[in-house]
């Protein structure tokens, strides 16, 4: 069956692949320059048909670790989500359930804190760290990520309870239920899936964190943020393998947001639409 | 001996002192109802004795123990809420269950007793649906259910009819006076609506700014209200108040010593209509409500006074007619300028005791 649609219908399906195509195309094109060798990276007109090579991609497995780089991202990731999840459960749960006169005071607060710039607690950071030894370690690294996600997550979660009836808990305290019980077997099930995208949406967070990293990590701890970094000013610049190097570190998190972008959606409007 | 026993209850919000000391003993077995306009502390009351509250002042023992400071979850105490406060994510069987699984009762008894449970309830073909897939009033039996599994010591009933249509009130109404007759477990009782204290309760417990104003069997209080607030609250349509000042003709004729700025009381089926010129009163009425079993006439005295009359006939009065209006005297209640009561009337009907 077809369909006639209004001409109207066709100047906008055409504005939106316009609108698509302009967002799309500096990473479009980083990953066509991945494939590229320098000289035909910086050709004037710019390629579009090429041979596709993958020397780029041995070339920065050769020069710097890119698994090492990997390990880091996905275990400080990976650990400020849960580490971050278990702080920012029991805050929600006692914002949501247990509100006091001046729970929206914190609040406000916590959220206050992520419109302060990163930059003006570098030094007292720094020092910090480096006080205790852990510069260059994925510890400090952890912390850092599971602080600067912690307004968020408390914020997401704490809207996902106030969905909750009290009663329902309360329900669970008479039927006998202690605290952890009314946890798992209640509050934990009503939860599951915004726990889920405040976990996912703090993991691609962190992944992509390049502040912290780029400041307190170096060869040790660094995560792929500042394997992509390193191939920037020093040598000049080297265009394929910056790409090749970019592509490699969002490459998982693409793929990863891909298949959890209904979770993601979901856990952002959460509480939008009722 | 006092199953449940309220002393010197207290409970504070903030600055306000919402709970200002209640004493109150239960018997086990009884019926209790806990009714009061909104805002008079009676949930609160109940919230407190359930344990979802924190006691501010004074001890709560229930059985013999101590249990002022004991979380709900030790308290032995089922609650039915308002919004039901089922757990969306189970079966009704397992709602039913979650109780006695925590306290990890053997599933074969668990199976035995909800079976049963759901068979007083009508719930056995819907066990393995969610709460969502039920109407309000097979909700309304579930929450039932999840409370009588477990047999605990007190049920707690937190206004539970108020979500559900009037025709389905009535019934469930009947429903769980029915149910406490077979179980004969000891029930508290939370309503705003006093045709369901009246109806449900072995004693009522009236409320008004987190006090207790009168406790009694429903008709104590219907027939000797310890004040005007009682006299009201109890009784549709309401007791007739009407000040000393607009009814000269009680001092001059019918020798009714009034207080100074005092108030007389007057139940509607104590108010009967009769042709103009005879009677005690002189008045036109206003409005005729046949409700078909009876009728109920507002009218307006001479001096001003507004008053409603019950009776079982049919009228054929109408709005704007002149009536004369005759007062049972002997069932007056007579309160002061405070609203105590300084003269309760007689009822006519055969004593309770």
């Amino acid at each position: 069956m077809k369909t006639q649609h209004k001409p109207l219908f066709y100047v906008r399906t055409l504005a939106a692949w316009g609108v698509a195509l302009l967002l799309f195309f500096p990473l479009g094109w980083l990953v066509l320059t991945a494939f590229k060798t320098e000289l035909q990276a910086i050709s004037v007109p710019p390629l579009l048909l090429f041979t596709p090579t993958l020397e780029n991609f041995t070339l920065v497995q050769e020069r710097s670790d890119y698994l090492l780089y990997a390990q880091n991202s996905l275990i400080t990731s990976v650990a400020s989500t849960f580490l971050g999840l278990a702080l920012a459960f029991p805050a929600a749960y006692s914002m949501a359930f247990f509100k006091g006169k001046y729970t929206k005071d914190i609040l406000m607060w916590m959220l206050s804190t992520k419109m302060m710039p990163a930059v003006g607690a570098l030094v007292p950071i720094y020092v910090l760290a480096q006080n205790s030894g852990l510069l260059d370690s994925r510890t400090a690294l952890i912390i850092i990520f599971t602080l600067s996600n912690l307004p968020i997550m408390v914020w997401m979660l704490y809207s996902q309870f106030k969905e909750i009836p009290g009663e329902i808990l309360e329900a669970a305290r008479m039927d006998g239920a202690t605290l952890w019980q009314e946890f798992s077997k209640v509050l934990l099930p009503l939860t599951l899936g915004g726990l889920a995208s405040t976990g996912l949406l703090c993991m691609v967070l962190s992944w992509n964190e390049a502040f912290w990293s780029l400041n307190l990590s170096a060869a040790k701890a660094g995560t792929l943020a500042t394997l992509i970094a390193s191939y920037s000013s020093p040598e000049g610049l080297f265009w394929a393998k910056l790409s090749a190097a970019s592509f490699m570190a969002i490459g998982p998190i693409v793929v990863f947001g891909w298949f959890s972008q209904k979770q993601l959606v979901q856990g952002l409007t959460f509480g939008a639409v009722k | 001996m006092a199953y449940l026993k309220l002393e010197r209850i207290e409970k504070i919000f903030g600055e306000t002192r919402v709970i200002k000391g209640i004493d109150l003993e239960i018997k086990q077995g009884e019926f209790v109802v806990f009714v009061g306009p909104s805002g008079c502390g009676k949930s609160t009351l109940l919230r407190l004795i359930a344990g979802l509250e924190h006691i501010d002042g004074g001890s709560l023992q229930l059985d013999g123990r101590d249990i002022t400071h004991l979380p709900s979850s030790k308290r032995d105490l089922a609650m039915v809420f308002q919004s039901y406060a089922l757990y969306p994510h189970m079966s009704v069987f397992e709602n039913m269950s979650f109780a006695l699984k925590l306290a990890k009762v053997d599933p074969a008894v668990i199976k035995e007793k909800v079976d049963r449970a759901a068979k007083i309830l009508n719930l056995t073909q819907y066990l393995e649906r969610t709460p969502k897939e039920l109407s309000g009033g097979q909700r309304q039996r579930v929450a039932i259910g999840r409370a009588i599994v477990r047999a605990p010591k007190v049920f707690l009933f937190d206004e539970p009819l108020s979500n559900l249509d009037a025709a389905l009130r009535g019934q469930t109404r009947i429903e769980i006076a029915k149910l406490h007759r077979d179980l004969g477990a000891t029930t508290i009782y939370v309503t705003h609506d006093q045709v369901e204290a009246m109806t449900l309760a072995d004693r009522v417990v009236v409320l008004r700014d987190g006090i207790i104003e009168q406790v009694g069997t429903p008709l104590e209080l219907y027939d000797r209200p310890a004040n005007q607030f009682v006299a009201q609250f109890i009784g549709t349509p309401q007791m007739n108040i009407v000040s000393a000042k607009q009814m000269p003709a009680l001092q001059t004729t019918a020798g009714l010593t009034l207080p100074e700025g005092g108030f007389v009381g007057l139940r509607p089926e104590n108010v009967v209509l009769h042709p103009p010129g005879q009677g005690l009163l002189q008045g036109q009425v206003d409005l005729v409500e046949a409700l078909g079993a009876e009728t109920l006439i507002y009218v307006t005295t001479s001096q001003g006074a507004p008053l409603v009359s019950r009776q079982n006939e049919r009228t054929p009065l109408r709005v704007g007619d002149a009536v004369g209006i005759q007062i049972d005297l002997e069932a007056a209640h007579v309160f002061d300028a405070n609203g105590r009561i300084t003269r309760t009337g007689q009822t006519h009907e055969t004593p309770t005791h």
